[in-house]
C-alpha cells in the first residue's frame, strides 16, 4: 500500500512539473493543481496510512494522526485561493497582452 | 569627564559632526573649513586627558554593547598604538584642512569636501581605536567607502571616477577578505574582542586555520596597504585632489594596513608563515616601487612610488619579526607620516603654482618659491635618508635589523644587500625630486609663472618640515615617549633596549647609509642612459591590466545575467526545479538509512484500481492538455481519486474539503475557459519536451521515493496531546476540527486572511477588464442560442435552500463530527454558483448581497474578534470556552465559542468564492456589452 501511495505521489508529481513547464497559462495551472495533489497527498502521508481510525474521539477507538489532517485541510483550502488568483492572472495577463503565453510581454 | 565615555564620544563626535560643513558651506568656504577644523580640534580636546595613562602603558577600554548576540560590541580601545595613530589622523588632518582650504579652487563651496575628509577621518579613528575586530572591520570598509568618495572628489573627471573605482574594488575586495579572516580569527580565539584575542596568539598560531586565516588578513593587509601586486590603485589615486593625497597617502588610509600588521601582532606573528608571507611581500614591494619611482615623470606619481616603496618597507620590518624591528617599523610609520605629507603638500604647492606636474617641463624653481623649495628639499632628504632627518633615524634601524638577521644564517648577506639597493633606489628617487624640480635649468613652457603660494598655504609644510628636523636631531626628547607607548602596545611585552640618538659610530649600518647616498647620487648622475634604457622595457602597467580584466569581469556577469534571466518564467522556472533536485539529490545520498524498516501493508485491489486510474487520468491530462476541455475533465477525475484517498485512510474531513474544493475549482476552470484561447498551439520543441520530462520524471521519482522513505521509517508523533485535549480542553470530538479552530486557530486566522485577500485581488485584477468573448467554441460550433436552459434553472432553484441546509448541518457539526467552516463555507458556495450557471450573472447577482467585501471583513471580524475576546477575560489571544446548552426538541447541544471563530472561517470562504466568481461573471457581462 505504501508503495502504491508512492507511485501516485510520484506520477502526480511528474506530471505536474511537465504541466508548470509549458509556456501557457492553462496548462501552468492544471501543472499547479497536479502538483498541489501530490503535496497534500505527501503531507497527508507523512500521518501514515492508517484504515478507520478517524480522529474523532470516541470510546475505545484508535485514532491516526490528526495533525498533518488538519494542515492539509487548511492547504486544500488555500490551494483553492491560489488556482483563483492564478486563473484571474491569467484572465488579466491575457487582456493586457492578448496572448495567453507565460512570458507574454505588455502590449506596446 | 570618564575616561570610557570620552573614548566612544570621540568617534561619535566625529562621526555626527560630519555633516556639518555641509550644512554650513551657504555662509561661505571659510565656514566649512572652520567647522572640520573644529571637529577635529574637539576630537583632540577629548583625547587629550586621556594621554597621561595611556603614557604610562594603561589601556583605556570602552563597552557598550550593539549586537552582543553576534559578538559584535561598541568597544574601543586606547593604548599607545591606537594614540600614535590618532594623534597623527587628528594632527596631519588639521594642516590638511588648513591646507585644502588654499588648495582647492575658489569656487569650490568646500562643505562636500570637509564632509567626506571628516567622515573619513572619523572612520579612520574607528578603526584605530576599536577594540572589538568586528567594528574594526566596519570602520575599515567606512574608510574604503570614504576614500572612494574623495579620489573620485572631481566627479566631473573620468580619470577621477576610474581612479576611485580601483580604488573602491581593490581596498573593498580586500576589506571581504579581511572579514572573512577576521571572522576566523575570532572563531579561532573564541572572541572577537583584542584583549582576548591578543592573548591568545599561542592558541591560534596552533590552530588548524592558522593559515587561511593568515592569508586572508593579510589579502586585506596588503591591498590597503597597496603591497604588490595591489600596488596599482595607488598611484592611480594621485588623481584626487593633492590635499586627499598627503591625508591618506601619509598617514591614514594606506597605514591602516600596517596599522592591522602592529595591531594583531601578538596574535598572529611568530610563525615562518607570517615571516615569509610578510617579509617577502615587503621587500619585493620595497625595491619594486622604488624602482618604478625612479622612472616617473610626474613628480606626484614618483610620491606615490615612493609611498608603496615605504610601505613596503614597514611591511617588511613587521616581517622580520624581531622586536627590535617592530619598534623600527613603528617609527618609520610615524616617520613617513611626517615627511610624505609635507612632500605631498609641498608638490601640491608646485603644481598649484606651475600648473603641470611634468618634472621635463618643471625645472629650476628655487628661484621662483625658494621658501617651499627650501622646505621640499628638506622633508625629501628625510625620504631619502640624509641625517639629522627623522627618515635617517628609522632606515638606520631598518639596516641595523637587517644585519645579522636570525632566519638568514648561510645568506647573512642576502638582506643587507638588498636592504642597500632599496636605500641607493630612495636617494636616487629623492635626488631626482629635489634636482629636477627646483634645479636642473629653466621651466618650459609653463601655464603660467611660478611663485610662492599664500602665507597660511605653506603652514602645514613648514610645521611638518619643522618635525622632520626636530625628531631627527633630538629624537630621544621629542619622539622617544610616544615610541616607547606604541611599540609596547604593539608588542604587548616588555621594550628591548634601544636607544634613539643620531650618532652610534661607524658601525655596518652607517656605512650602509653611505654607500646608499653615494649609490643613489650616482644612479641619478647616470640617469639618461637609465631612462633610455627604461624606455626600452616592455612597460606593464597593473591598473590597464586591472582594468581590462574588470571590463570582462563586467562582459561575462551581463552575459551570465542574461542567460540566467532572459525573461522566460519557464526557465527560471525550471531552473529552480533543477536547483531542488540536485538540493534534494545531495541530501539523499548524504543521509543515512533508516535504522528498521516498518513492516508495510498489502495493496488490495480497490486501492490498484484506484491508482491505475489516477495514473491513466493524469497520462490523458498530461497528454491531452491542449484539448483544454478534456484536461479538466480528466483534472477533476484525479480529484475524485484524492478524495477517495483521504476517505480510506481515515480523513473524513480531507474527503469532504476535497470533494468541495474540486467542485468550485472546476467551475471556476470553466468559467475562464471561455476567454482563454480554446487551444494550446505546439509550440514546444523536442530539446524542451525532452527537457522538461526529464525534470518532470526526476522530481517525480524524488518525491515518490522521499515519500516511500518516509512510510517505510518509524513514526513518531506529537499529536497524543491533541487527542488527549481535544474533548477536554476543546469541547469538540472532531480533533481536525479543534485543531483548526482551537489549537492552532491561529494559524487558520492567517489562512482565512490569506484568503481573504485573494478575494481582493479578484477586484482588483478583474474590475473593469474588458475582454473579447469568442464567438465559437475550439471546434468551430456556436454557442447555444438558449444560454440558460429551463431546465438546469428549475432544477437548481428547489436545490438552493436544500444545499444550504446542508451546509447549516455541516457547520454545526464540525465540532463534533466530520465537516466545519471551511467545509460548510465551500458547500454553500458551490450551492449559490449553481444559481449563477442556471441562471445567468443577472438573475443571481440580483439577489445577492452586492458588498460582499463586507462579509469578508465580517467573517475576518469574527475570527479576530473572539480570539481578541479572550483578552477581556484575561486569556491570550484565542483562548476558547466552551458548555452545554438544552434546547427545547433537539436536547443536549455543546457550543464553544471557537464556533465564532468558525463561522468567521465560513463567512470568508463564501465571500471569496462568491467574489470571485462574481468578478468573473461581471466580466462576461461586460465583454457582452462591448460586443
Amino acid at each position: 500500500m505504501e508503495a502504491l501511495i508512492s507511485i501516485a505521489i510520484g506520477l502526480l508529481t511528474a506530471c505536474g512539473v511537465f504541466l508548470m513547464l509549458r509556456a501557457r497559462t492553462f496548462p501552468l495551472i492544471l501543472g499547479l493543481t497536479l502538483l498541489s495533489y501530490a503535496v497534500n497527498l505527501f503531507l497527508f502521508a507523512s500521518g501514515r496510512l492508517r484504515m478507520d481510525a478517524p480522529p474523532l474521539i470516541r470510546d475505545g477507538a484508535s485514532y491516526t494522526d490528526p495533525l498533518p489532517q488538519a494542515l492539509v485541510l487548511t492547504a486544500i483550502v488555500i490551494g483553492f485561493g491560489m488556482t483563483a488568483y492564478l486563473v484571474m492572472l491569467a484572465l488579466r495577463a491575457l487582456a493586457e497582452s492578448g496572448d495567453d503565453s507565460v512570458d507574454a510581454r505588455e502590449k506596446t | 569627564m570618564h575616561t570610557e565615555s570620552s573614548l566612544t564620544a570621540i568617534i561619535l563626535l566625529a562621526l555626527c559632526a560630519s555633516p556639518l560643513p555641509l550644512l554650513l558651506q551657504h555662509h561661505g568656504r571659510g565656514y566649512a573649513a572652520l567647522a572640520a577644523a573644529l571637529v577635529m580640534s574637539a576630537c583632540l580636546v577629548l583625547l587629550a586627558p586621556l594621554v597621561p595613562a595611556v603614557m604610562d602603558g594603561t589601556t583605556l577600554l570602552a563597552n557598550t554593547g550593539w549586537l552582543p548576540d553576534w559578538g559584535l560590541m561598541l568597544s574601543f580601545r586606547l593604548d599607545g598604538l591606537g594614540l600614535m595613530f590618532s594623534l597623527l589622523i587628528l594632527g596631519i588632518g588639521l594642516l590638511v584642512t588648513l591646507y585644502a582650504y588654499y588648495y582647492l579652487d575658489v569656487h569650490d563651496r568646500l562643505g562636500r569636501f570637509y564632509t567626506l575628509l571628516l567622515l573619513f577621518m572619523a572612520s579612520m579613528l574607528g578603526v584605530v581605536l576599536s577594540e572589538n575586530l568586528l567594528l574594526l572591520v566596519v570602520f575599515w570598509e567606512l574608510t574604503s567607502l570614504a576614500s572612494f568618495l574623495l579620489i573620485s572628489y572631481k566627479r566631473d573627471s573620468y580619470e577621477s571616477r576610474l581612479s576611485g573605482r580601483i580604488a573602491l574594488a581593490v581596498t573593498g575586495g580586500g576589506g571581504l577578505a579581511l572579514f572573512a579572516g577576521i571572522l576566523l580569527l575570532g572563531h579561532i580565539a573564541g572572541s572577537y574582542e583584542l584583549s582576548v584575542v591578543l592573548a591568545t596568539g599561542e592558541q591560534i598560531r596552533a590552530h588548524a586555520l592558522y593559515a587561511p586565516m593568515l592569508i586572508l588578513v593579510l589579502l586585506g593587509v596588503f591591498t590597503k596597504s597597496a603591497q604588490f601586486p595591489f600596488h596599482f590603485w595607488l598611484p592611480q589615486a594621485m588623481a584626487a585632489p593633492t590635499p586627499v593625497s598627503a591625508y591618506l597617502h601619509s598617514a591614514t588610509m594606506v597605514k591602516a594596513g600596517v596599522f592591522l600588521l602592529a595591531r594583531l601582532y601578538p596574535a598572529l606573528a611568530g610563525s615562518e608563515l607570517w615571516f615569509w608571507l610578510v617579509s617577502g611581500t615587503g621587500a619585493i614591494t620595497l625595491v619594486y616601487a622604488a624602482y618604478l619611482a625612479f622612472y616617473r615623470y610626474d613628480f606626484k606619481g614618483l610620491l606615490a612610488y615612493s609611498t608603496i616603496s615605504h610601505l613596503g618597507l614597514i611591511t617588511l620590518l613587521f616581517g622580520l619579526d624581531t622586536p627590535l624591528s617592530v619598534v623600527a617599523a613603528v617609527f618609520h610609520i610615524i616617520n613617513h607620516a611626517i615627511f610624505k605629507a609635507s612632500l605631498f603638500m609641498a608638490a601640491g604647492i608646485v603644481d598649484h603654482e606651475c600648473g603641470t606636474r611634468d618634472m621635463r617641463r618643471v625645472n629650476g624653481l628655487f628661484k621662483f618659491m625658494p621658501i617651499t623649495a627650501t622646505l621640499a628639499i628638506v622633508a625629501a632628504g628625510s625620504m631619502a635618508g640624509v641625517p639629522l632627518l627623522n627618515g635617517f633615524l628609522s632606515k638606520e634601524m631598518f639596516f641595523a635589523e637587517t644585519v645579522g638577521h636570525p632566519v638568514f644564517d648561510e645568506m647573512s648577506w642576502l638582506l643587507p644587500t638588498f636592504a642597500t639597493l632599496a636605500g641607493i633606489l630612495a636617494v636616487a628617487y629623492s635626488s631626482r625630486f629635489i634636482h629636477d624640480v627646483f634645479f636642473n635649468g629653466d621651466p618650459v613652457n609653463l601655464p603660467r609663472k611660478p611663485h610662492e603660494p599664500p602665507r597660511w598655504m605653506r603652514a602645514p609644510v613648514e610645521v611638518l618640515v619643522a618635525m622632520c628636523l626636530l625628531v631627527g636631531i633630538f629624537p630621544q626628547w621629542s619622539i622617544a615617549p610616544i615610541l616607547h607607548a606604541a611599540a609596547g602596545a604593539v608588542l604587548q611585552q616588555p621594550l628591548p633596549e634601544f636607544h634613539l640618538a643620531v650618532w652610534h659610530g661607524f658601525n655596518a649600518p652607517f656605512m650602509m647609509s653611505l654607500v646608499a647616498l653615494a649609490g643613489g647620487i650616482a644612479l641619478y648622475a647616470i640617469r639618461h642612459r637609465l631612462y633610455a634604457l627604461y624606455d626600452r622595457l616592455p612597460s606593464i602597467h597593473a591598473s590597464i591590466v586591472f582594468e581590462r580584466g574588470y571590463e570582462k569581469m563586467v562582459v561575462a556577469a551581463r552575459s551570465l545575467a542574461a542567460w540566467m534571466d532572459n525573461g522566460s518564467l519557464q526557465r527560471y522556472l525550471a531552473l529552480f526545479i533543477a536547483f531542488v533536485l540536485a538540493l534534494g539529490g545531495w541530501a539523499w545520498w548524504t543521509a543515512s538509512a533508516a535504522a528498521l524498516p516498518v513492516v508495510t501493508q498489502p495493496a488490495d485491489a480497490a486501492a490498484i484500481v484506484a491508482v491505475l486510474m489516477l495514473a491513466l487520468a493524469a497520462s490523458v491530462v498530461v497528454a491531452r492538455h491542449r484539448q483544454r476541455l478534456t484536461a479538466i475533465v480528466f483534472t477533476s477525475v484525479i480529484g475524485l481519486i484524492v478524495a477517495l484517498i483521504f476517505v480510506r485512510f481515515s480523513a473524513p474531513d480531507l474527503a469532504l474539503t476535497q470533494l468541495a474544493v474540486e467542485v468550485v475549482t472546476i467551475v471556476l476552470l470553466l468559467l475562464a475557459l471561455y476567454y482563454l484561447p480554446p487551444t494550446s498551439p505546439a509550440e514546444d520543441g523536442m530539446p524542451r519536451i525532452t527537457r522538461d520530462a526529464l525534470l518532470a520524471v526526476a522530481a517525480g521519482t524524488g518525491l515518490g521515493a522521499v515519500t516511500y522513505a518516509m512510510l517505510t521509517s518509524p513514526f513518531d508523533t506529537i499529536s497524543g496531546f491533541y487527542l488527549a485535549q481535544s474533548l477536554p480542553g476543546g469541547g469538540g470530538s472532531n480533533v481536525v476540527n479543534v485543531i483548526l479552530v482551537d489549537f492552532r486557530g491561529f494559524d487558520t486566522l492567517g489562512e482565512i486572511t490569506v484568503l481573504a485577500m485573494v478575494g481582493l485581488a479578484a477586484h482588483a485584477l478583474l474590475d473593469q477588464l474588458v475582454l473579447k468573448a469568442p464567438l465559437r467554441d475550439g471546434d468551430g460550433r456556436t454557442w447555444v442560442s438558449e444560454r440558460h436552459p429551463l431546465f438546469l434553472q428549475m432544477l437548481m432553484r428547489p436545490l438552493l435552500p436544500l444545499a444550504l441546509m446542508v451546509s447549516v448541518y455541516i457547520f454545526l457539526r464540525g465540532h463534533n463530527l466530520p465537516g466545519g467552516g471551511f467545509v460548510a463555507g465551500l458547500v454553500t458556495g458551490v450551492a449559490l454558483i449553481l444559481q449563477y450557471l442556471a441562471s445567468g450573472i443577472g438573475f443571481a447577482s440580483a439577489r445577492l448581497p452586492q458588498r460582499l467585501p463586507l462579509f469578508l471583513a465580517a467573517g475576518l471580524a469574527c475570527a479576530g474578534g473572539i480570539g481578541a475576546a479572550s483578552w477581556a477575560f484575561g486569556f491570550p489571544f484565542l483562548t476558547t470556552t466552551h458548555g452545554h446548552i438544552a434546547l427545547p426538541l433537539i436536547g443536549d447541544i455543546e457550543l464553544a465559542s471557537a464556533m465564532i471563530f468558525d463561522l468567521g472561517v465560513y463567512l470568508v470562504v463564501v465571500s471569496v468564492v462568491l467574489m470571485v466568481l462574481a468578478e468573473l461573471g461581471k466580466l462576461s457581462v461586460h465583454s457582452e456589452e462591448k460586443i
